[in-house]
Order: C-alpha cells, then sequence, then structure tokens
C-alpha cells in the first residue's frame, strides 16, 4: 500500500508540471553552477591573493547588517501600529510602506547629493562656521554603513509588514492570560508575542537580506567592493566570464545557507491562529508623553526613507522637467506599468501552483525543485539574465536550424529577442517574493479543509480555485503587489534582454544617473516611485481590512 | 491567459522586421540620449528607420556573441576602444569594407584591419584647484606620485573602464614595473577611497577635498553647461592640466562603432557608419556632447577651446583592450578599490 502512494506522488501531474516548471525557470541560476565544472586556478589565485576577503567581508556586513536595521525597524514600527491607538496611525500605517516603492539605487544618488563633501549641508556647514576640510568631522555617507543604512530604509517594510499580520494575528487571550498570570507586559513581549512572531519577523530579514546580497546599484555607486561588483569586475575587467559566474556560485551559496538557517528557526514552528481566534484584539489608546513620542518615532524611518529623498528628487525635476517631459516619457511609463503587470500576474499563477502542489505533495522532490528557484532572488540580476540570454539563445539557434531545414524559412530569435526573455528573468527573480507570501497564506488555511473538500469529491485544483485563493485573498494580492513593484524597480535584467526600442522608466533613470546626470534622472525616478506607490497604497488598504480567512472560518 | 499573451510575444517579434521597410539595428553601449538625436537626423535623411538597444557594452557583446548568426544587430557602438577590441577578439565583427569616410581617419582611430573606427575622441587629463595649485608646478602624471601631492589625488574606482584603459596605456608606454610602479604610487597619495564618478572628482576638488582629479573632460564641459548654478561654480573652480605634453601626451580613448559579422543590413549599416563619420554628426559630437571629433577640420565648441589644444598619445588603440586584465590585476594589487 506505501509503495502505490509512493508511486502515485511521484508520476501525477502535478509533480511532472513542477518539476518542468521548476527547471525552466532554475535554467538560468543553474547555468551559473555548471561553471563551478571549469576551474579557473590562476585567476582564483590572483582573486584570493587580493580582493577576495573584502569581496566576502563586506557582502557578510551588508547582509548582516541590514538584516539587523530591518529587524528592530520592521518589529517597532509593527508593534505600535498593531497595538497602539494614537492620532495619526491611520496615515501612518500606509505612509510606512512607502520607502518600498523607491528604489536603492536612487535613494543613494539622492543622499549622495544631500551629504557628500560638495553637497548643501556640508557647504553650509563650511560657510556658516568657516571651516576648512579636515576641521571637523561628518560621516561619510559613500561607505559600507552607509550602504546598510540606504538599504535598510528601503526593505525595512518587508519585516514590518509580516510582522504587523503576525501581531495583529495574535488572539487577545494570550495577553490575558499573561495578565492574569501575573506577567509584567515587557516580559510578556520578549516570551510570548516576540516568539511567536518570529518566524514572520525573520522571514521578511531574510527576503531583505537577499535583496542586499544581491544589490548592485548602491554598493557600485558607493565604491565598495563586494561579491555584485567584484563579479562585474572579474567579468568585464579580467575578462573572465567564468571566474565571475563562480563568483557568482560562491554568493547563492551564501545565500543558501541563510536560508537553511531561516528554516531550521521555524522548522519547529506551525501555528495555526484561525480556529481559536476569538476577537479582534483592541489597540492600546495612547496617552500623555507616549502620545507624542510613538508617533514620531513611526514617522523617522518615513522621513529618511521616502519623504526627504523625493523631496530632493522633485527640487531636481522641477529644473529640469521640460527637457525630460516628452511624448516618449509617457511611453515609457505605459512600458514601465504593463511589462511589470504581466511579470506579476505570471509569478503568482506560478507561485501559486508551485505553493499548492508542495502542500499536495509535500516530497523531497518537489520542495527541493521550489527551493532551487526560490534561489534566484538571491542572485544578481545581471547574472540571470546573462543565464537565461545563453539558454534562450541556444534556444533560438536550434529552432531556426530546425526551421530552416524543414521549412527553409527563419523565425528570427523568438525568445531570446522578445519580452519573453523579460517575463522568464523576472520570474525566475521574483518567485521568490510571491512564494513567500503564498505559502504564508496557504501555511495558515488549516489542513482539514483540504481533507474536508477532498472527501467531499473536489480535484486539487478545484480546491486551489474555490477555497484556497478566496481565503488568502490578501496574500495573493500581496504577492501580486510585491512582484509589480519588484519588477518596475528592477535595471540590470531589464537592460540587458530587452528588446528593439524598448525603454522603461528604470532603464532611463539609470542611463541619466550613470552618466552622472542625477538631475535630469529625477523625474524618471519620482514616476518609478509614483507608479509604485499605487499598488503600496492598494496594499494598506488590504492589510486594513477585516482577513476573510478568519471570518470565514469561524 | 499565459498562452494568449506568449503568442501575442511571438507574433509581434515575428512580424516586426517584416513591416518595416530599410532599417538598420543598433547595439549601442552610448547611452541613448547621446546617440538618439543624431539618429533620427539619419533616418530623417535617409528614410532608413534605426532600431535601438543601449546596454553595457559587454553585456551587448555577450548577446551578439550568444545569438550567433541570428543575431538581429548589425552595428554595435561603444564608447572605449577595449570593448573593440574585445568583440573583434571573439570573432563577432567584420571588416568595414567601403566607406567613404574611413580613409579620412588618422590610422591610430581605426583597427588595421578595419574591424571598428573611432566615432569620437575622449581626453583623460589632470584637473587642479585653480586656488590651491600652481599650474606650473605639475607637468606630467608621473608628477602625482611625489611625495609632494600626498593626500592631495581624488580619481574613481579602477572597476571603471577609463581608468583600465589609461593603465593600460601606461603599460604600453612605460613598461609593465613602471606602470606598476606609478600606481602603487598614486593610491599611496589618494585623498580618500575611489567612489563616485568623474563629476565627483571635479566637485570634490572644487569643494576643497583634494587638489587635482584625473577626469574625462566632457564631465567637467557638462558641467561647465549645466542648469544648476551650484555645479557651474564649482566646475569653474578647476582648471585643466594637459599632461606630458613635452612627452608622450595626454591619455586618450575613442567611442566607436564595429560592423557585426552576420550583420543582416550591411547596406544600411554602413550608410549609418558613414553618417556618424560625416561633418555634421561630427560637429554634433564636439559641441552637444563637448566630445573632440575623430576627424581634424571640425570646429570644436567654445567650451573645449577653452580648455586649450593638446598633444596626444600615439598608443595602437587597439593595444588598450588587449592589456586590460593587465591593467585591472596590477590596480587590485596596489589596492586601488
Amino acid at each position: 500500500m506505501k509503495h502505490i502512494n509512493w508511486l502515485y506522488s511521484w508520476f501525477n501531474v502535478w509533480f511532472v508540471s513542477i518539476a518542468l516548471g521548476c527547471m525552466i525557470l532554475a535554467a538560468p541560476v543553474g547555468l551559473v553552477f555548471v561553471s563551478v565544472f571549469f576551474p579557473q586556478t590562476e585567476i582564483w589565485q590572483h582573486l584570493y591573493s587580493t580582493v577576495l576577503s573584502d569581496y566576502i567581508v563586506n557582502s557578510l556586513v551588508l547582509a548582516f547588517g541590514v538584516g539587523f536595521f530591518v529587524i528592530v525597524i520592521g518589529t517597532v514600527l509593527a508593534w505600535c501600529i498593531a497595538r497602539y491607538e494614537f492620532a495619526g496611525r491611520k496615515q501612518l500605517q500606509w505612509l510606512i510602506l512607502l520607502p518600498m516603492a523607491m528604489p536603492a539605487y536612487i535613494i543613494a544618488y539622492t543622499y549622495t547629493g544631500l551629504l557628500d563633501y560638495a553637497g548643501p549641508i556640508q557647504t553650509l556647514l563650511r560657510e556658516t562656521f568657516h571651516w576648512q576640510y579636515g576641521d571637523y568631522y561628518f560621516p561619510n555617507i559613500r561607505s559600507l554603513p552607509g550602504a546598510i543604512i540606504m538599504l535598510s530604509l528601503v526593505l525595512y517594510p518587508y519585516v514590518y509588514m509580516l510582522a504587523r499580520t503576525a501581531f495583529s494575528e495574535q488572539p487577545s487571550s494570550l495577553e490575558e492570560v499573561s495578565r492574569s498570570l501575573g506577567v509584567p507586559p515587557i516580559k510578556h513581549l520578549f516570551k510570548v508575542v516576540l516568539p511567536l512572531a518570529r518566524p514572520a519577523i525573520l522571514m521578511g530579514a531574510a527576503l531583505a537580506m537577499m535583496e542586499a546580497f544581491a544589490d548592485y546599484g548602491t554598493v557600485q555607486y558607493f565604491g565598495l567592493s563586494t561579491f555584485t561588483t567584484g563579479i562585474f569586475r572579474t567579468w568585464f575587467g579580467l575578462g573572465n566570464g567564468i571566474a565571475a559566474a563562480q563568483l557568482a556560485a560562491m554568493l547563492t551559496s551564501f545565500v543558501v545557507l541563510l536560508l537553511i538557517l531561516e528554516y531550521l528557526s521555524r522548522r519547529k514552528i506551525r501555528y495555526y491562529f484561525q480556529g481559536q481566534r476569538s476577537q479582534q484584539i483592541n489597540r492600546q489608546k495612547l496617552t500623555g508623553s507616549k502620545a507624542f513620542w510613538v508617533p514620531f518615532v513611526c514617522v523617522i524611518p518615513v522621513f529618511l526613507g521616502f519623504i526627504l529623498p523625493v523631496l530632493q528628487l522633485l527640487k531636481w525635476a522641477t529644473m529640469t522637467y521640460s527637457k525630460q517631459l516628452t511624448s516618449e516619457f509617457w511611453l515609457l511609463l505605459w512600458n514601465s506599468f504593463y511589462l511589470a503587470a504581466i511579470a506579476a500576474i505570471t509569478a503568482v499563477i506560478l507561485a501559486l501552483l508551485f505553493a499548492y502542489g508542495k502542500r499536495l505533495h509535500p516530497i523531497k522532490p518537489i520542495q527541493l525543485l521550489v527551493g532551487v528557484v526560490n534561489l534566484g532572488y538571491a542572485v544578481p540580476g545581471t547574472v540571470i539574465a546573462i543565464g537565461a540570454m545563453i539558454s534562450l539563445s541556444w534556444l533560438d539557434i536550434k529552432i531556426n536550424t530546425l526551421t530552416e531545414n524543414w521549412f527553409d524559412i527563419s523565425v528570427g530569435l523568438v525568445f531570446s529577442g522578445s519580452l519573453f526573455a523579460l517575463i522568464l528573468v523576472y520570474s525566475s527573480r521574483f518567485l521568490a517574493v510571491a512564494m513567500h507570501n503564498i505559502d504564508t497564506g496557504l501555511s495558515r488555511v488549516k489542513p482539514s479543509m483540504d481533507d474536508a473538500a477532498r472527501s467531499l469529491g473536489y480535484k486539487p485544483l478545484q480546491i486551489l480555485k474555490i477555497i484556497h485563493v478566496p481565503l488568502m485573498k490578501t496574500s495573493v494580492l500581496s504577492a501580486l503587489l510585491l512582484v509589480f513593484v519588484d519588477v518596475l524597480k528592477e535595471l540590470p535584467a531589464t537592460l540587458i534582454l530587452r528588446p528593439f526600442n524598448f525603454n522603461t522608466l528604470a532603464v532611463r533613470a539609470f542611463e541619466l544617473a550613470s552618466d552622472e546626470r542625477l538631475m535630469d534622472a529625477a523625474l524618471p525616478a519620482l514616476a518609478i516611485v509614483s507608479v509604485g506607490i499605487l499598488p503600496v497604497i492598494l496594499l494598506t488598504m488590504l492589510m486594513d481590512k477585516p482577513d476573510p480567512q478568519s471570518s470565514q472560518v469561524n | 491567459m499565459k498562452n494568449i499573451i506568449f503568442c501575442m510575444f511571438v507574433i509581434t517579434t515575428m512580424l516586426s522586421p517584416l513591416v518595416m521597410a530599410e532599417q538598420v539595428n543598433l547595439y549601442s553601449a552610448r547611452k541613448e540620449a547621446l546617440i538618439k538625436p543624431l539618429l533620427d537626423k539619419f533616418t530623417q535623411q535617409t528614410g532608413i528607420s534605426v532600431n535601438l538597444v543601449t546596454g553595457k557594452a559587454d553585456n551587448l557583446i555577450t548577446r551578439l556573441k550568444s545569438e550567433g548568426k541570428y543575431s538581429p544587430a548589425d552595428l554595435l557602438l561603444t564608447t572605449d576602444v577595449g570593448r573593440l577590441y574585445r568583440a573583434k577578439q571573439q570573432g563577432l565583427t567584420q571588416a568595414i569594407t567601403v566607406s567613404a569616410a574611413i580613409s579620412t581617419l588618422p590610422n591610430n582611430f581605426r583597427d588595421d584591419q578595419g574591424h571598428w573606427l573611432g566615432l569620437s575622441l575622449r581626453a583623460r587629463p589632470m584637473m587642479v584647484s585653480v586656488d590651491r595649485v600652481d599650474a606650473q608646478t605639475i607637468a606630467n602624471l608621473e608628477d602625482l606620485i611625489s611625495p609632494e601631492w600626498k593626500g592631495r589625488v581624488c580619481i574613481r574606482s579602477s572597476s571603471n573602464i577609463y581608468n583600465q584603459s589609461m593603465v593600460a596605456s601606461l603599460i604600453v608606454q612605460l613598461g609593465g614595473s613602471a606602470a606598476q610602479e606609478w600606481v602603487n604610487g598614486l593610491v599611496n597619495n589618494f585623498a580618500r577611497p575611489p567612489q563616485g564618478g568623474d563629476r565627483d572628482q571635479i566637485k570634490a576638488v572644487a569643494a576643497g577635498l583634494c587638489d587635482v582629479a584625473i577626469a574625462n573632460t566632457y564631465y567637467l564641459a557638462g558641467m561647465l553647461s549645466s542648469e544648476d548654478e551650484t555645479t557651474q561654480q564649482q566646475a569653474k573652480k578647476v582648471k585643466v592640466i594637459w599632461p606630458n605634453q613635452a612627452g608622450r601626451g595626454a591619455h586618450i580613448n575613442i567611442s566607436g562603432v564595429t560592423l557585426a559579422k552576420h550583420a543582416p543590413n550591411k547596406d544600411a549599416a554602413l550608410k549609418l557608419i558613414d553618417f556618424l563619420l560625416s561633418k555634421e554628426s561630427q560637429l554634433w559630437y564636439a559641441t552637444t556632447n563637448h566630445e573632440y571629433p575623430v576627424l581634424a577640420d571640425i570646429a570644436w565648441s567654445e567650451l573645449l577651446q577653452s580648455f586649450g589644444t593638446f598633444k596626444a598619445e600615439q598608443v595602437p588603440l587597439g593595444q588598450l583592450g588587449e592589456l586590460n586584465a593587465a591593467a585591472v590585476k596590477m590596480m587590485d594589487r596596489a589596492g586601488w578599490k
């Protein structure tokens, strides 16, 4: 009997289609690892004796620094918003998410413009106090700590979102129990609330750290030696693509370690709250000095991560908009929008299928395959893009040879020369984002629901459609919106793979900024931010609504 | 849904080449804003439409390579000679045969087999503070490594291609060990760890963080013609010093073009090359972009004239590409970030 079950779980439509889907998505990342089989001794000796230790140390410090700050900022904000009632709370809860719409490289550009030695703030200081260079200390923004702060300021919403959901889902009965047992609030926080929210917080932090590992724009602009800058240096400067891919493989291995750590930390924890949820938690109304400083603390990250940079961009944009605001600009806006929308829908559909397949057949091979595809998030966009370019061109050449032999026509570069390539890369890079959301959503639907539906004779896809998707509408939508915003900001893959005469806002902003024309780049940058705000606002409205999950289950 | 979208892509990509009349497909490492106006003029004059993808040179070369003989690209435009060399080295190019303008180019601005040629010239001199540096005290790049300049030199990261080409040209002209010595000495005199782009080095000199910077001239020209008052003021605080005028000359590089091996629209591509070397285009480079024209008889913009004339290096530019990796290793060893 057991044997038959085993066979059934291996040879079925779900397994085959998931395996196939994962393999296609994993091909670009997989190509990176193939490089390991072609040793490049001479160049590694050079790297080892000169720059490799820099790459490792800086990348690790960057990622863990960002991890630390996003946990602190995100958790504090989530706690304040989920548990306290104060003036401005309603506005703050969506303001807090806005930095998500800000690409890290753009915030880096604006802060450099502000805080650099030649920038307005230091110049003002020098002119006011008649200082010269060396007379005073001013922190250097273009440094490793600077990069950690820049990335943390735009990545903390990942932790905030997940932690806030976790906090507001904790039944207030827990708090009542603690209180009735005489446990002081602070102890309740550290012994009950945080441990219960830990999986959500760590998941958010892991996403942020993966972004930090893969960041290229910021570290490149700040002149830091990390893995990502090292990959390009090795590839372009030293002209060795294989060694560059090996560096990328090494970077990806760090992320695998990180993910294993995250997995281990929540392995033993499975909570299903919905069944027992008794009542909506009451938010504590703040009075006295707390009513003043809690909102103040909550505003700081938004101010630094969004308001201040946007003001700076606005100032630049007013100086240059007449040159930038042409009919072509609206085309860029439209391109960015529809590309992001298609990519988001594709990634979420795939994530739904994968996550559900994983739930239906919790067997090792499927989990492993899905895990490999999730790694894409940590691989720098350029590396995946090159992987996709090489594999798709190979496919195209084969197809053309075939059609030429059979029909005597060549169809051209059907895959690598079209938007298909971009959608593939976005899916394989951002699937992790969608998966994290949908996994969390699915894991909160009690398995007994599946069993009940199955016993009523429903097929798996039907169950997914009529039970799971409606139940986790919030998770599906937030997955959609997150991928949308991510694609909107995505740069390197778009730059490498886009077809002829196709540009996006991110490409335009980057081209101008990398040509050191920050002011001209301000308008497209602002446009990215404003298109990105829409989904972010939608997201907050969703988070605010009563969770359909709880209302239906009860 | 996915199938429908997918089919749409396939159809549109298949149809697009059929719809167009005469056309050229261009892979350009030159930013869109710095080439599109010229291409539009070309289309106006000839009726040939130009399809453009911009990107980093090495990515475009990889794309060209992986697409093989089905690549739609006719021309590859780069902003430094090393990449042109690399494309030729990988067998992705062919000789530009019939082009009227090519014969008027100086020899070292084109490949000896005619695979690539220069379209504009970029110079990388020293720029010193007007207030704090007596221009008479500094004449050569080699001066920068003397103890007198300790803690006063600003230059961007060695990941940048302009620095890589500059060091490569020193390797050609001074030999490996002397070039390494110069790189070590320069790193020793840095005012700060390299950061930012060329404009940031100029701004740092203006603000007093350092006294001398090495930067490409068109960045300074761009700052001088900026709409922003502060940027203009900063640019006015530095002065261009042409190095090694009594000796080998100042370091230069070219932006250039190469013809793809499997170019499907070769005739139209050659017409575009001719157009880019025409007087009109050369004048556009020199006035709008503040780059030096590759042809001798083109008038410079007033800004370029204000920097003065100079003697340029006579290195066969192809060699810079050959020595690029050696230059990067040299800078790694010296600890040039």
